[in-house]
């Protein structure tokens, strides 16, 4: 698979401070790539860099094998985390003369506005101003500002956040569309949960270095500690609890007596979960057995949590 | 480059659109004519009235000396007390009584002579009767050391040196400050539009960094495009403001002409009116009539071509310069509060430029501090064009330092706009924190 951007260690410095330490990053073609970190981290400095609205002190990057120049920016699509539009300039004009600066001519930019528009249901907000639009109905023509030059990367910093919960998912719906048709994209966020679902792969990003990288599913099995949740109706559920506290390490059990379900959660010492099952079942009957999957947030507190402590 | 015209297209309609630029384009115009009709108009009525100012009369020094003129009429009373004299002013409604006793010699006469009026008196009315008992007193003191009235009549002859230039040009009295007045009409309309399409600059600057939208328009197009497309846009803007100023402002001036029949030469008529405050100067006005085609001549010979070129020149250079410190300033702040404390470094050279300018351009055009200010490049645009009427090349401002001043200028403008837009790269993506001049440097290195 080809990789629509690669930066190699890239670096950026406010004065003595580093922004951006070495960050190396592979972005495969048609993915959605989770940038994830606190805020401060150095996400949207990385966005910028990639943007070509500043520029790494070392470092390159190359967008689709090529160094990334000037050119590239009519193949970007990008949705800044401080979102804004002229206040006073009507909302068609305007976005005419964004998709413009973009690359696109005046026809063809009219052809693709009146569709986003239809498609979006916002197709008389033509001569409005923008001050006249509510905050929700402004982050609808940002999107559309956004996409309209048909980019192959796109992307978008804290992506959702300023949206209501519908226009949020009309937006989610829409960029997995984009995607279907071939975009690859790029969610930075710090709110880790807001995009997990979403993220094919992931790098999180602390304190300006990148810690972790990949598919997300294979960090997650990489992560996960042999612990699982497990539900069992027994009569005797102290007992039990006992037995198994002393063979295993047994955490947040909860026992009601008057239902006989006692659960609790479990990290096995190897991955024979099997064999934990076959013991389990001989003393109870079973009603719920999951294995806990690390979510990205748990990944990333452990790995800064070790990397502090290695330090 | 081809997003350049885009952007210059967009401020300038956002500008040209903008309600309070559209009333600011056609009520200045109004308002303008509005006011040089009253002036006009009220000075009209202020000379109208009269000054009639009664003479009691009692000394034969005197007796012919109250002649009627533009300002004061006079008229005479005789042989009634000075209380029936001041009562009868009084009531007639009258100006004043001037009360000139008798005495034995025109000292002690002046000294014991009093003007009575109602209020406090006008002083012109003042020094035109001042003006008359210090003639009276001047000649007598003369007669008493043995001049006869013919002598002093030829006394009051005016004297001119004639100036020449090493170049064998006759030169006019006075035609350095007249050339100095057009070159800083020029000046002053440079300073005027910096001053107010700078500002232009900067607030739509502050527009897209508070309104946030700069961070899309940079990831489509360069900084500097985006800010040059700016100072390019305002002055466009700016330029059809000034067009349609002068052409609406001309329309309206000669249709308030019309309408009121309004002479506007009565305004240099009264600027001529007060230097009769001034014997001496007024005695020149027939001498200036002659003159006056002369000074005609010599305005006509200013090689307006050569001039309006180069008021073209520092006009853009200069406008160029400051509003890429006017774009830089805006970047820097969040809002236009802040930016006070960067606004006064700016107007400054701006202020020196004119004042010097008025206070040593016009006495010496060619003297060691018109030159230097005309050569330092944040003032030169202003300080050159007052010196330019008087020519170039001999007798006028040297070749050298048209030269050295225009390459000057150009060296600044490109390290201004480079530290400018440099800034301008940064500030726009710097948020919530007021910067210090500490920060701008920091910038710099970014």
């Amino acid at each position: 698979m080809n990789d629509i951007l690669v930066t190699n260690e890239v670096s950026k410095y406010f004065g003595k401070v580093a922004a951006l330490n070495k960050v190396s990053l592979t972005i495969p073609e048609n993915s959605i790539y989770g940038l994830l970190g606190p805020n401060g981290a150095g996400k949207t400095t990385l966005i910028r860099i990639i943007n070509q609205i500043t520029y790494p002190d070392h470092g390159e990057i190359l967008f689709r094998g090529e160094k990334l120049k000037p050119e590239h920016i009519a193949q970007i699509g990008y949705l800044p985390e401080e979102r804004g539009l002229y206040k006073s300039m009507k909302v068609g004009e305007q976005a005419l003369y964004l998709a413009q600066l973009k690359g696109l001519s005046k026809a063809e930019a009219k052809k693709r506005l009146n569709y986003w528009f239809e498609r979006l249901e916002i197709g008389d907000w033509w001569n409005k101003k923008i001050q006249e639009l509510s905050k929700g109905m402004a982050q609808k023509i940002q999107f559309i500002v956004t996409v309209l030059h048909e980019p192959k990367l796109l992307i978008f910093d804290e992506p959702f956040s300023g949206f209501d919960p519908i226009n949020a998912n009309i937006i989610k719906d829409e960029i997995l569309q984009l995607k279907e048709k071939g975009a690859s994209i790029i969610f930075s966020t710090h709110r880790m949960e807001s995009v997990e679902e979403l993220c094919e792969y992931i790098a999180l990003i602390h304190q300006s270095e990148k810690i972790l990288d990949g598919r997300l599913s294979d960090i997650q099995k990489a992560y996960k500690n042999n612990t699982f949740k497990v539900g069992v109706q027994t009569q005797n559920g102290d007992a039990l609890l006992k037995e198994l506290s002393e063979k295993f390490e047994v955490q947040n059990s909860v026992f009601k007596p008057a239902s006989d379900q006692l659960d609790f959660t479990v990290k096995l010492q190897s991955n024979d979960s099997n064999g934990f099952l076959g013991y389990l079942t001989d003393k109870a009957t079973v009603n719920r057995f999951v294995e806990k999957i690390p979510s990205a947030n748990e990944i990333f507190i452990g790995t800064v949590k070790n990397k502090d402590a290695h330090e | 480059m081809s997003k350049l015209p885009l952007i210059i297209k967009r401020e300038y309609l956002a500008k040209v659109r903008n309600k309070s630029f559209i009333i600011m384009t056609f009520l200045s115009p109004l308002l303008m004519v509005a006011m040089i009709t009253l002036i006009v108009y009220l000075i009209k009525v202020n000379n109208n009235q009269s000054n009639v100012i009664v003479v009691l009369n009692e000394s034969e020094y005197f007796s012919n000396s109250f002649k009627s003129n533009d300002l004061n009429s006079y008229l005479e009373f005789n042989n009634i007390s000075l209380q029936a004299a001041k009562d009868s002013t009084d009531n007639l409604g009258y100006t004043g009584l001037l009360y000139v006793p008798a005495g034995s010699d025109v000292k002690e006469v002046s000294n014991n002579t009093v003007f009575f009026s109602e209020g406090a008196p006008n002083t012109l009315i003042v020094n035109s009767l001042e003006s008359i008992f210090q003639k009276k007193l001047q000649q007598s003191r003369l007669v008493q050391l043995g001049l006869s009235d013919e002598e002093y009549k030829t006394m009051g002859n005016q004297y001119e040196i004639k100036t020449e230039t090493f170049a064998g040009e006759k030169n006019l009295k006075g035609i350095n400050e007249l050339k100095a007045g057009i070159g800083s009409a020029f000046g002053y309309l440079i300073m005027m539009f910096i001053i107010i399409y700078g500002s232009f600059v900067m607030r739509s600057v502050i527009e897209e960094k508070t309104s946030r939208i700069i961070e899309i328009i940079i990831s489509s197009v360069k900084p500097f495009q985006l800010m040059l497309g700016k100072i390019i846009g305002s002055a466009f803007a700016g330029i059809t403001q000034f067009s349609i100023w002068i052409i609406s402002a001309s329309i309206l001036l000669l249709i308030a002409m019309l309408v009121f029949g309004i002479d506007p030469s009565i305004l240099s008529e009264n600027a001529s009116l007060s230097s009769e405050m001034n014997p001496a100067l007024s005695e020149q006005m027939p001498t200036l009539d002659k003159t006056a085609k002369l000074y005609a001549q010599e305005i006509l010979n200013v090689n307006w071509f050569t001039l309006i070129f180069f008021f073209l020149v520092y006009f853009i250079l200069g406008y160029l310069i400051y509003s890429s410190i006017y774009a830089a300033i805006g970047a820097s702040v969040d809002n236009e509060t802040d930016t006070q404390q960067f606004m006064f470094p700016v107007i400054l050279p701006l202020m020196l430029a004119v004042y010097v300018g008025f206070f040593s351009v016009f006495s010496n055009p060619h003297g060691p501090i018109a030159v230097g200010f005309s050569l330092f490049p944040l003032t030169s645009p202003i300080v050159m064009l007052m010196r330019l009427p008087g020519g170039i090349g001999a007798g006028g401002v040297p070749v050298w330092q048209l030269v050295t001043s225009i390459v000057l200028l150009i060296i600044t403008f490109i390290g201004i706009v480079w530290l400018a837009s440099k800034i301008y790269r940064i500030g726009i993506l710097m948020y919530g924190k007021k910067p210090t001049y500490k920060d701008l440097y920091r910038w710099l290195k970014y």
